[in-house]
């Protein structure tokens, strides 16, 4: 019986083993498949198969094999898929994280595997490549402030609001969001009286939403996923009638396709974002059309998670494809070509990288809409291109204002 | 809304009053866990994941049938036949092993979530509420606008708690359950058929949570994740309180709630820490929780 055993755990072993180096390129994918961002994660990974599917799962012959992670918003679950991909699945790249603060980590861990090669998802706090970036993190797509830029300045110029309070998460990408806001609506003339950063996953919200101040013209809402949900249902039913001004994942498709009476609160609503899912730019559209296809059960339209994962899959592909899938030389040929890499955009822009390897983007004023058959979209008020991580002011003065915190940046 | 100027009395009464709706919330979400510690000793720690599913059916009957009523009910069933299933499939099977029901009920709870997260998806969804429900009041004296669910919590709380009261205190099964919780081995040699009692018990617990699942999507919302979040609350909770207590999970439920909501309004960031720092004096002052008894 037990020589029975060893024989077929033998086996078994061989087996998983066999599979294992059946792929000659492996990716890892770092996505968020549990709790309140699980629909969004689950749309990243969308967006990271759709660009290996394109190339028909092999570069110059190599075949790419895909493997999955979950996380779950924290910093350690990051990193422990990220370990348990490079260890024990021996992955060449790793395509994620999906959050903020799971960025911040897997750059502080990519540091210690010189061999593998880190394409950012969707993740996008400031410092994941601003300050202290590292050599081998890559970032094909922009941090938070980044994506909201164009808001402050629609917001008030535009729409002609003086003062706004901001209810937010609290850790880094938030943090980041409300400076892209803040770097120019303060500087417009604008004034944020009040602050409220609430912890990830909270479900009531109604003490927040009574300590509002009454006098402010709108209110900055960065929260996602389900905590949009609940502070946007909230609000409502405790009879709230400021405008709303969305940050980037409070407005993206995901929220607008979920269930529920809060979504009236959000028509014309503006929010910066990269990623808008009604444009109509032809490249968008092949696009969503290449998405909806391959996967008819996801989301009406690409969200900023499968666009975003796509673009990190689809450099890897590009890069990939110029170094004729060669990885040897700790894979110094393709991170060369990542770093010169140029393309075209699912928005039509040309995507390049800045000498942190952070993306140089477009971005996107963008207001909710009706659409005909009752469901909600985004669409474009204002494309601005070449939005770069300094946010156009100068290298000096930007760094010398600190990394973004709770009460950075500040005008009360 | 509340100007920021010359509120500070109303916000207080206001956070009080989200505390108090809050706590109902939390009470008919931890009354059946703790109505099945206190027959049969289980940590059931799928219990969240029996509330998430009596809020994603309920999300599915309201929104096929309109009727949020009948929501709440085939919310409550879906849980309660889930609950007895669980019981007469798995936990039976080990009755008196606690340690090996609190693990199979976490496999149980892992399981039914991802189950879940592959029928309904990640989506967040929120229960369409019926007119009466929907919309706000005019509070008196504070004068700000109040959402009629919330108010509607506390009702429901209320009856639940004199419901369950009345059945444990005052029908024959509760002074059948109540022996239970005393003296197993007595009730069983009298020749109670204990099993199918706590199939019901499990059933009645699994109603419990589903019918919570089906509120806590009407008031708030459900999404992947929610599971654990009220199992979490509910472990509090009756930790708190104390196991097996109708009064004890009320008066935890209280604490808990106002706790999060005074920590939410007035110090957003360590929210999370006075609910913790509560059942953390508790078990140092009181393991057994306020209202519990000591183990003999």
């Amino acid at each position: 019986m037990n020589t029975f055993k060893t024989a077929v755990s033998a086996i078994a072993l061989f087996a998983v083993a066999g599979t294992a180096s059946a792929a000659d390129i492996k990716v890892g994918v770092i996505s968020i498949l549990e709790g309140a961002f699980a629909a969004l994660g689950q749309d990243g990974i969308r967006g990271a198969e759709l660009a290996v599917q394109e190339v028909g799962g092999k570069v110059d012959g190599s075949s790419i094999e895909v493997i999955t992670m979950s996380s779950d918003a924290s910093p350690d679950s990051a990193v422990n898929a990220a370990r348990k991909l490079i260890e024990q699945d021996g992955v060449d790249l790793i395509v994620g994280p999906l959050s903020g603060s799971e960025g911040l980590a897997l750059r502080d861990l990519s540091k210690s595997y010189p061999g593998v090669t880190f394409i950012n998802g969707s993740s996008a706090a400031q410092d994941t490549t601003l300050r202290d970036s590292s050599e081998n993190f890559f970032r094909f797509g922009g941090d938070g402030a980044q994506w909201m830029v164009g808001v402050g300045n629609y917001a008030y110029d535009e729409l002609g609001y003086k003062s706004v309070a901001v209810i937010a998460e609290d850790y880094s990408f938030p943090y980041t969001q409300v400076l892209g806001f803040m770097a120019e609506f303060c500087s417009a003339g604008g004034k944020v009286p009040e602050k409220f950063w609430t912890p990830i996953g909270n479900k009531d919200y109604s003490s927040v939403v009574y300590s509002i101040p009454q006098d402010v013209d709108a209110i900055f809402v960065a929260l996602g996923g389900a905590d949009a949900v609940n502070f946007l249902t909230q609000y409502n039913q405790a009879g709230g009638d400021k405008p709303i001004i969305g940050g980037s994942i409070t407005i993206d498709q995901s929220i607008l396709d979920s269930k529920g009476p809060f979504k009236e609160l959000l028509i014309g609503a503006p929010a910066g974002t990269p990623t808008v899912s009604d444009y109509d730019g032809e490249e968008w559209a092949a696009f969503a059309a290449s998405y909806t296809d391959a996967f008819p059960d996801g989301f009406s339209a690409p969200s900023i998670f499968a666009h975003h994962y796509y673009m990190a899959a689809k450099a890897a592909m590009l890069a990939l494809d110029e170094v004729d899938a060669d990885l040897s030389n700790d894979q110094a040929a393709f991170r060369d070509a990542l770093t010169d890499l140029t393309f075209v955009t699912p928005t039509g822009g040309m995507m390049r990288l800045d000498e942190n390897r952070n993306g140089i983007v477009d971005n996107f004023v963008t207001e909710v809409f009706e659409r005909e058959d009752g469901s909600l979209g985004n669409r474009v008020v204002k494309v601005i291109r070449d939005v770069d991580q300094l946010l156009g002011q100068d290298k000096e003065t930007f760094l010398a204002a600190g990394p973004v915190s709770r009460d950075n940046p500040s005008c009360p | 809304m509340i100007t920021g100027m010359g509120g500070h009395m109303t916000l207080f009464l206001i956070v009080t009053l989200n505390g108090l709706t809050l706590a109902a919330l939390y009470f008919l979400a931890a009354s059946g866990f703790s109505l099945i510690f206190g027959l049969m000793r289980t940590v059931n720690m799928a219990h969240g994941a029996l509330l998430l599913l009596g809020g994603y059916v309920g999300y599915s009957v309201v929104d096929t049938t309109g009727s949020w009523a009948l929501g709440v009910l085939s919310g409550g069933l879906a849980a309660a036949f889930a609950g007895a299933i669980v019981q007469a499939g798995v936990l039976g099977w080990m009755q008196g092993d606690e340690l090996r029901q609190t693990l199979a009920s976490i496999a149980i709870s892992i399981i039914m979530a991802d189950l879940m997260l592959w029928y309904w998806g990640g989506l967040t969804y929120q229960v369409e509420l019926p007119e009466a429900l929907s919309g706000g009041q005019r509070l008196p004296v504070l004068g700000v606008g109040y959402a009629n669910i919330r108010l509607a919590l506390m009702v429901f709380a209320l009856v639940t708690g004199l419901a369950l009261w009345f059945l444990i205190q005052r029908t024959r099964l509760g002074a059948v359950i109540r022996a239970g919780v005393d003296d197993q081995d007595m009730l069983r040699a009298l020749g109670f058929p204990i099993n199918r009692i706590f199939i019901l018990v499990f059933a009645l617990g699994g109603l419990l949570a589903g019918m919570a699942g089906v509120i806590a999507a009407s008031a708030l919302s459900i999404a992947p994740g929610t599971d654990l979040q009220f199992l979490l609350s509910s472990l509090v909770v009756v930790i708190v309180g104390g196991m097996g207590s109708v009064g004890g999970a009320a008066l935890g439920a209280l604490l808990v709630g106002l706790a999060e909501q005074y920590g939410l309004a007035y110090a957003p960031t360590y929210g999370a820490v006075f609910t913790f720092a509560i059942m953390v004096v508790v078990l140092a002052v009181r393991p057994q929780g306020l209202l519990g008894r000591a183990e003999k």
